[in-house]
């Protein structure tokens, strides 16, 4: 353990970034400060995106429409779509986690081009505050996340288009960081690492990596052929000039259906890492597991028109993407029965991370399940632009990615700060999350099943009562954030100090200190090949100090 | 490293190895090489509109869309052409011959210059405008971005000519990444061209 | 597992695939079926709903239940069981979806095929006024099998106009050259909706009849249905069209054929068809 710490490709501009928390707000190349500039960024505009919701559900607390005006409405809900999805879950599942623990779990000492890693980062604050500025220039766009022409031709141009470059901003940050992450995970691997060693979230994350950078493109090139639409007046999605609104719909779904999957997967990784540490049991089926993730990856590319049953497709469409939909279900089966087969026999600690972990299982499995039944052409034409769709993709985002988000941080914030964070409040947080966001969104099924499409500011007042409930459940969602922010702030400062490895994980990143040197390690890069091994060798274990354990419980 | 002796298995799993001080290759062209694959898929999109608006839309009135191939059958030799001067400039560079290196860059660039100048001649030909309907936007739209791309290519080899000045210059037949990231490039645009021609012209 | 907790999980198995059947029967989360479409969509969606249930009241009560059952008591130290795989499991729970899924594919394609929505579009009774160029019809739901049988013996089914703008449907009843804001159909005879947008796509919703089609200009679609039970139900535009979207809705009227031939009469401007 002698060994000089040689300089990875970039190494002395590293030794020349600014130290202590100024570089936190520095063009750090450090991938651990890109990570937690990610997180940090994202959680902001959570707050920000979660307000706008607060907005919609005190609209939706009346059947009319009087909280805000109806056009102003609108560009709320735009808004809060395209915060939640492009500058809070993807950059935080994919760019915070992702630079945080891939190098770690590959071996390395940063990610395999750091300077691109720290441009990536940096295209996500101007994108996001143009965003939301737009809405103060000349009204937001107010076309939906969709931007579905002709309406986003037809509505205020400016707004739309300052949306556009925002998203191209936001996909272009998430390309480069695909690439990076292709790079890193297969060609920083550490000597002697096989792939098939790699902790389940590298597999995850290059699967997600390969979704970025072979469909976030498309995106990017159908929103430059809608700008020209809206500036030049050409005729890509106007039918007058013999252009075609449907075609618009394909390559967008072609793009945004596997950004779903660009917000789950690296989630169903994160899980994956989470819930062997606290079962102290290895991961159950590994190879199943990898092959899953992969198989959700190349199914994902051929199911985007079940977003488009009602849009006009010919028959033969609509039940192939019937068939293709319906089949991603069988690997994320598989992994779901996995996770419940890593809990069975273990030795589970019941704290935050794992009920974030099971409360993610939980809402994960209704939301799947409400995912097959919309793959289901005669389902879908009648909840299609409902209420129910609502509900079940914030069970799949919200209740999916989210959940694992904040198990995430309850997970690793000892590795980022060397403190743990309050267990007492992280279940309060969790009760409160858990039982607002059920409250707010499983009501939501029976108002689209029942009658009540989206993004309306009003409603049939049959519904009243529902939607209160509704609101109801999102206003505890509003509360359930303050314990965790007092949480995070106060453990930062008095917490108590974790130690190296408070969970006892075998997985690379905590076999360092917390938080981690400059580059990672003291020393050389440990080899694990066995990052699951819990319970392995019984010898092994009635050596170990149990301190740590007997304190987490 | 208390750790080891905390859980379950242990030395053989983990360890420190003497290989890892092994300096990481350069991985810049596999990261370009995944951004000309992310870059390819915008085109892939264009394409798959374009032949979707081919196949569903019907023609309007007034329209009749045989264009000439002279033009764009020449612009095809030039690129191809290209990508061979291309390939030259990289093979002198290895022997270390920087002038002949930049002699054929200089071809390269020139014969990009030719086709864009072709193209423009194409443009100013054309019965239809970009806005006139949808087979006109989307002829546009592609030409132009692969022209957009053709523009980058013809910078960029000027940038790596002036470079490769001299065998003391900053690309050597030690230092070729930016010769051969601007070669990979060029084939890139290259490949997409042809491709293109097949769909918008012969097909 | 101890053998002797076999028949125990075979009962617990046994009680919730009964108990999911019997919640996925016997709640009703849906409103009035007031079509042909809506008794066949409200057969799959009992049929999705046992399953659903079946899986997510057992999956949660594996998760629950592992988690109370294996949780760290005080004073325990060690790791859990160094399980790590177990092909027949694999095995097995690939299985099990695979097959939920194609049962439920398959049968969702019959569904799908009794609503019509394989049929051809192009059957419907509206090719005459259109220019030859828009012919392509884009999509919609053609009419069924069911509709067809009631169709013995009667003229075709009552083609409808429909017209999508910001912010309203209109009809228009080419037989009587009739437009209207609100659609008057008669009970138990089948209705063709030929539909286009005037500006952005909207789409006609009729949550009693458990149908839904886009509008979009530029593209007729096609939406075939049969009324069987009279009321007055909301059409409703479920596609974002601008800061109105919310307040477009219209009323579709199924009436008795009697109630139904005197509005048509009042309202017809064809003398002609007024036999």
């Amino acid at each position: 353990m002698t060994i000089s710490i040689p300089p990875v490709n970039e190494g002395d501009s590293i030794k020349l970034q600014p130290k202590g928390f100024l570089r936190y707000f520095s063009f750090s190349l450090d991938h651990k400060v890109i990570g937690l500039q990610y997180l940090v960024c994202g959680f902001l505009f959570y707050l920000i995106g979660g307000v706008l919701a607060g907005a919609i559900r005190i609209e939706l607390t009346s059947p009319i429409s009087d909280f805000m005006a109806r056009d102003v409405y609108n560009q709320v809900l735009t808004l809060h779509g395209t915060i939640m999805i492009f500058l809070w879950i993807v950059p935080v599942v994919n760019g915070a986690f992702g630079n945080y623990l891939i190098p770690f779990y590959v071996g390395a000492r940063d990610m395999a081009f750091p300077r691109l890693n720290a441009v990536a980062f940096w295209m996500i604050p101007p994108a996001g505050l143009l965003l939301i500025s737009s809405y103060f220039i000349n009204g937001a766009a107010e076309s939906g996340w969709t931007a579905y022409p002709p309406l986003s031709i037809t509505t205020p141009a400016a707004g739309q288009l300052i949306w556009i470059f925002s998203v191209l901003l936001l996909g272009g940050s998430s390309i480069f960081g695909g690439i990076n992450f292709i790079a890193t995970i297969l060609k920083l691997r550490r000597p002697g690492l096989r792939l098939m060693n790699l902790p389940m979230y590298c597999w995850a994350m290059l699967g997600t990596s390969i979704l970025v950078v072979l469909s976030t493109p498309v995106l990017a090139g159908t929103l430059v052929l809608l700008s020209f639409d809206i500036v030049a007046h050409t005729g890509f999605f106007n039918p007058a000039l013999g252009g075609n609104v449907v075609v618009y719909q394909h390559l967008f779904w072609f793009y945004s259906h596997p950004a779903v999957y660009i917000m789950v997967l690296p989630a169903f990784g994160l899980v994956s890492e989470i819930l062997p540490v606290h079962c102290r049991k290895p991961l159950f089926g590994y190879t199943t597991m990898v092959y899953s993730i992969m198989a959700i990856v190349v199914l994902g590319f051929v199911v985007w028109a079940h977003h488009m049953f009602t849009s006009g497709t010919p028959p033969w469409m609509r039940l192939f993407f019937t068939i293709a939909t319906s089949f991603i279900a069988v690997p994320t089966g598989i992994k779901f029965f996995n996770w419940v087969a890593t809990l069975w026999g273990g030795r589970i600690s019941l704290n935050s991370a794992v009920l974030f972990s099971c409360g993610f299982i939980i809402n994960f499995v209704l939301g799947g399940i409400t995912g097959v039944a919309l793959a289901q052409v005669p389902f879908d034409i009648h909840v299609h632009d409902t209420y129910f769709v609502v509900a079940h993709f914030h069970y799949i985002v919200y209740g999916g990615s989210v959940f694992v988000i904040f198990s995430s941080i309850y997970h690793w914030y000892p590795k980022f700060t060397g403190k743990l964070l309050n267990e007492n409040l992280g279940r309060i947080h969790f009760l409160l999350t858990f039982i607002g966001f059920n409250l707010c969104f499983a009501p939501q099924h029976w108002l689209g099943l029942n009658g009540m499409p989206r993004r309306v500011a009003e409603y049939d007042p049959q519904f009243t009562l529902v939607n209160q409930i509704s609101s109801a459940g999102a206003l505890l969602m509003a509360i359930s954030t303050l314990p965790f922010l007092w949480n995070v702030f106060y453990s930062a400062f008095k917490g108590t100090i974790a130690g190296d490895n408070p969970w006892q994980a075998l997985t690379p990143e905590w076999l360092t200190s917390s938080p981690p040197p400059i580059e990672n390690w003291e020393g050389s890069a440990p080899l694990v090949t066995k990052p699951y091994g819990y319970g392995l060798d019984p010898k092994a274990i009635k050596n170990e100090s149990t301190e740590n354990i007997e304190e987490e419980i | 490293m208390t750790i080891l002796t905390q859980s379950s298995d242990s030395k053989p799993e983990v360890q420190t190895n003497q290989e890892e001080e092994e300096e990481h290759g350069d991985h810049r062209m596999f990261g370009l090489a995944t951004f000309l694959v992310a870059d390819g898929m915008t085109f892939a999109g264009f394409f798959a509109a374009y032949l979707t608006y081919k196949a569903v839309n019907p023609l309007l009135p007034d329209s009749i869309y045989e264009l000439e191939l002279a033009l764009p059958a020449l612009n095809t030799i030039l690129l191809l052409v290209s990508s061979a001067t291309f390939h030259r400039a990289g093979q002198a560079l290895k022997r270390n011959d920087s002038k002949i290196c930049q002699r054929w860059l200089l071809l390269t660039a020139g014969l990009g210059l030719a086709f864009l100048a072709s193209q423009m001649v194409e443009y100013f030909t054309l019965p239809f405008g970009l806005t006139d309907n949808v087979y006109a936007s989307t002829f546009y739209a592609l030409t132009g971005f692969h022209g957009l791309h053709v523009s980058l290519g013809a910078i960029m080899i000027s940038i790596v000519c002036w470079q490769a000045r001299s065998p003391n210059g900053r690309i050597t037949n030690k230092n070729t990444f930016p010769l051969e990231a601007a070669e990979l490039y060029w084939h890139f645009v290259d490949g997409i061209w042809v491709i293109l021609f097949i769909i918008l012209y012969l097909l | 597992m101890p053998k002797s907790s076999a028949p125990l999980i075979i009962g617990l198995i046994i009680a919730l695939v009964v108990g999911g059947i019997l919640i996925g029967e016997n709640i009703n989360l849906l409103p009035v079926d007031a079509s042909s479409n809506a008794t066949v969509y409200d057969e799959l969606f009992k049929v999705l709903f046992s399953i659903g249930t079946i899986l997510f009241l057992g999956i949660v009560g594996l998760v629950i239940y592992s988690l109370i059952r294996f949780r760290r008591k005080p004073g325990q130290i060690g790791d859990g069981l160094a399980i790590e795989d177990n092909l027949p499991l694999e095995i097995f729970w690939t299985a099990v979806p695979t097959i939920v899924i194609l049962f439920v594919g398959l049968y969702s394609y019959d569904i799908y095929d009794r609503m019509g929505g394989m049929q051809s579009l192009q059957h419907a009774n509206h090719n005459s006024q259109q220019m030859a160029a828009n012919q392509r019809i884009w999509g919609g739901i053609g009419s069924g099998s069911i509709s067809a049988n009631n169709m013995e013996g009667k003229v075709g089914a009552l083609p409808v106009e429909v017209t999508a703008m910001q912010f309203a449907f209109l009809f228009h009843y080419p037989k009587g050259d009739i437009l209207t804001g609100e659609l008057h159909v008669p009970v138990g005879e089948p209705v063709s909706l030929r539909m286009e947008s005037k500006d952005v796509i909207h789409a006609f919703w009729v949550p009693e009849f458990r149908i839904k089609q886009d509008v979009i200009p530029g593209q007729p679609t096609i939406l075939n249905f049969t009324p069987t039970k009279p009321g007055r139900y909301p059409i409703i535009c479920a596609e974002l069209c601008g800061p109105y979207h919310g307040g477009m809705r219209s009323t579709v009227v199924v009436e008795e054929s009697n109630d139904y031939q005197t509005w048509f009469e009042k309202n017809s401007k064809d003398i002609t068809t007024q036999t």
